[in-house]
């Protein structure tokens, strides 16, 4: 029998097996930031362990970072602290490292591909669930706790159990206006919030072949949205092409040979998967969630749900909950509500095609004078290269504020965070309560539909201007 | 890691699904450096609500969570785990837990255990009519007793060892580094690394 392309890469990195043991896995790449690694850190200190492979870990600086004032120092307190105490880590473990103000800060998965050290066939992982955004280029990535991020500095491994594989096929075209963002809301809105517990979701079908890289790694970010560690895709010319021209691309022979290698890693014609579905792109739509978990949305065209009609007692109780927290009610057009602030940026929606796509749609126009828009480039380079292309002009032009990179808004760590009962369309990936900041709403949305509800001020798709 | 073999205390209900690691742990509390003191953290927005649960003085000093469907969504961040041990919880009942919450649970020594949602409902209806029922959580025996009542509850082999011999599993794979080695010598030169930096 055949193998599933996670299976294969499952296979290439064991280090050890035996029978009713986890297998003991290499990690070929260890991403780091502030957030989750000061106590593994202090974990190797206290059992006097070096790192073992510091030239297979990096470092970034992200979650807690201001995008306003970079050029002094941060602010809160606390946040400084975290983040000074990755850098004393960093240099007392001799772990690279791009603080705030380096061309290579950036949110952890923008930085990690656009220095080509992600790449097809690895096993990858970091200190935060977004890694999966890395199996975009065929890789194993997945996030972890702290203590796994320690095991792994002390060891280059990781004991884990075998995941089931799911298929998901995406067959079709997708219309103009509808993006990969929708296609994952879409997926998570179908299987749930826990439809891919203890699976590896690979991506497949002529949908998810025509998606460009960027694209690519959106769906791949919110697999664990669906509950899924990892998802991934299979690597293909895009690929390639998208890895070549970076910096820590192979060179020379080892190009040739890393790329007869990545053209094996598919999965076999006749490996089985554990579970299998298949979504029309077709008769995909932009999707908006109306709730606070990622798998309470519907497509921007439809009503409030009301929770009378929803059989499932655990759900509906959800979705009563959900209403009262976002304020809102049912049976009220999706396209009717009003927002308060719109972000663009994060893991998710963060790269230089999402911040293209929202200004070819703001350019000539400007944002409606009831609302804020907040654009913040996933990397320092995101930023470069936006500016570049006068992006900036775009944005500011509109009424936006053009801010540096960061998590920003995506989470209540930094100074960008919604207020008590403001809502927000944003182009992150949890709405959860409290998550953009306490009492905080959030519609999860594409880059298309932020930058149409920014000029409309209510949740807007760009067939509506 | 601390031994895990059987714990007896009395249980709080939590009666949500879907309750993600934002909401165990919001984001503000992470930016400490140490693993102890979240306690303050745990639920904090739920905890303003008067009538949350954790505000009934009947289930102070509970040390098993019996939570919905769904516990741990989210985020990947351990300090959840650290919030409900520093709180004082030593178990987690649940019908499913998201997979990197149950792994670093495994991980910190807390014990989450399944069991299915009508013996979740049937332990919410029983601690919600005494919120003084003494529940035991027996990992040698792999059940969950509390008055007549005994569940038995699946978990596997390797990690209930790893938690009833308290083991840390840095140790045990420090006792394989030679095959690590072995390993290392044979992986493709073509593996991209870090250092030095390339522009």
């Amino acid at each position: 029998m055949g193998k599933t392309l996670a299976e294969k890469i499952w296979a290439d990195h064991i280090v050890s097996s035996a029978a009713s043991e986890p297998d003991l896995l290499y990690i070929d790449l260890h991403l780091i930031h502030e957030v989750t690694s000061p106590q593994a850190f202090d974990g190797l200190r206290l059992a006097g362990r070096p790192v073992r492979r510091p030239d297979l870990t990096i470092a970034t600086e992200d979650h807690n970072v201001p995008t306003l004032n970079i050029d002094q120092p941060i602010a809160d307190p606390i946040s400084r602290l975290q983040v000074d105490t990755l850098r004393s880590n960093c240099k007392e473990f001799g772990v690279r490292l791009h603080s705030l103000g380096d061309s290579e800060q950036g949110i952890v998965h923008v930085v990690g591909p656009q220095l080509g050290i992600t790449q097809p066939g690895m096993t990858i992982v970091c200190g935060d669930s977004h890694t999966s955004t890395h199996g975009a280029f065929g890789a194993l990535a997945f996030g972890i706790g702290t203590s796994e991020v320690e095991h792994v500095l002390a060891t280059q491994t990781l004991p884990l159990i075998r995941p089931k594989t799911m298929a998901i096929n995406v067959e079709g075209a997708l219309k103009t206006g509808v993006t990969s963002k929708d296609i994952i809301l879409a997926i998570i809105a179908k299987i749930g919030t826990g439809g891919g517990q203890g699976f590896v979701i690979e991506y497949r079908g002529s949908a998810i072949r025509a998606l460009s890289m960027e694209a690519r790694m959106t769906v791949c970010n919110m697999s664990i949205e669906a509950g899924a560690r990892a998802g991934l895709i299979a690597p293909d010319e895009t690929t390639f092409t998208y890895v070549k021209d970076k910096p820590h691309a192979p060179q020379g022979a080892d190009w040739d040979e890393a790329l007869s290698y990545w053209k094996t890693l598919q999965s076999d014609d006749d490996a089985i998967f554990d579970h299998e579905i298949t979504i029309i792109a077709d008769d995909l739509e932009p999707f908006v969630t109306w709730g606070t978990n990622p798998g309470q949305g519907l497509p921007l065209n439809s009503l409030v749900p009301n929770p009378v009609d929803i059989m499932d007692v655990e759900e509906r109780g959800a979705a009563e909950r959900a209403l009262a927290y976002m304020g809102l009610v049912a049976g009220t057009p999706l396209k009717s509500i009003a927002v308060d602030t719109v972000f663009l940026g994060s893991c998710t929606n963060g790269r230089i095609e999402d911040l293209r796509a929202a200004a070819e749609i703001l350019k000539g126009r400007k944002i409606a004078p009831s609302l804020r828009l907040l654009v913040v480039p996933g990397s320092a380079k995101v930023r470069l290269q936006a500016e570049s292309e006068g992006l900036d002009k775009v944005f500011l032009d509109s009424g936006a504020e053009w801010r540096n990179a960061g998590c920003s808004m995506c989470l209540g760590m930094n100074p960008d965070q919604l207020k008590p009962q403001e809502r927000a369309a944003s182009t992150s990936n949890r709405n959860f309560e409290g998550r953009q900041g306490k009492g905080g709403r959030t519609h999860l949305v594409s880059p298309l539909v932020a930058a149409a509800t920014a000029i409309r001020g209510t949740l807007s798709s760009p067939s509506d201007l | 890691m601390e031994k895990f073999t059987t714990h007896t205390g009395t249980a709080i209900p939590l009666r949500r699904s879907n309750v993600d690691t934002d909401q165990i742990i919001p984001a503000v509390y992470l930016k400490r450096v140490t693993k102890s003191g979240f306690e303050d953290g745990l639920f904090s927005a739920w905890r303003s609500d008067p009538e949350f649960v954790f505000n009934n003085n009947s289930y102070r000093g509970a040390t098993i969570l019996v939570a919905g469907p769904d516990f741990g969504t989210g985020s990947s961040r351990e300090h959840a785990v650290w919030a409900l041990q520093n709180y004082g919880f030593k178990v987690v009942l649940s019908s499913r837990f998201a997979d990197i919450f149950r792994g670093n649970s495994q991980k910190a020594g807390l014990l989450t255990v399944l069991l299915p949602q009508p013996t979740i409902e049937e332990i919410w209806q029983a601690i919600e009519s005494d919120p003084t029922e003494v529940i035991t959580v027996d990992l040698v025996e792999n059940n969950v007793r509390y008055a007549d009542r005994s569940h038995s509850f699946e978990i596997d082999a390797y990690t209930r060892w790893r938690l009833m011999e308290g083991l840390d599993d840095i140790g045990l794979t420090l006792q394989k580094i030679a095959e690590v080695g072995v390993f290392e010598a044979k992986r493709a030169s073509f593996k991209p690394k870090t250092l030095p930096a390339l522009k």
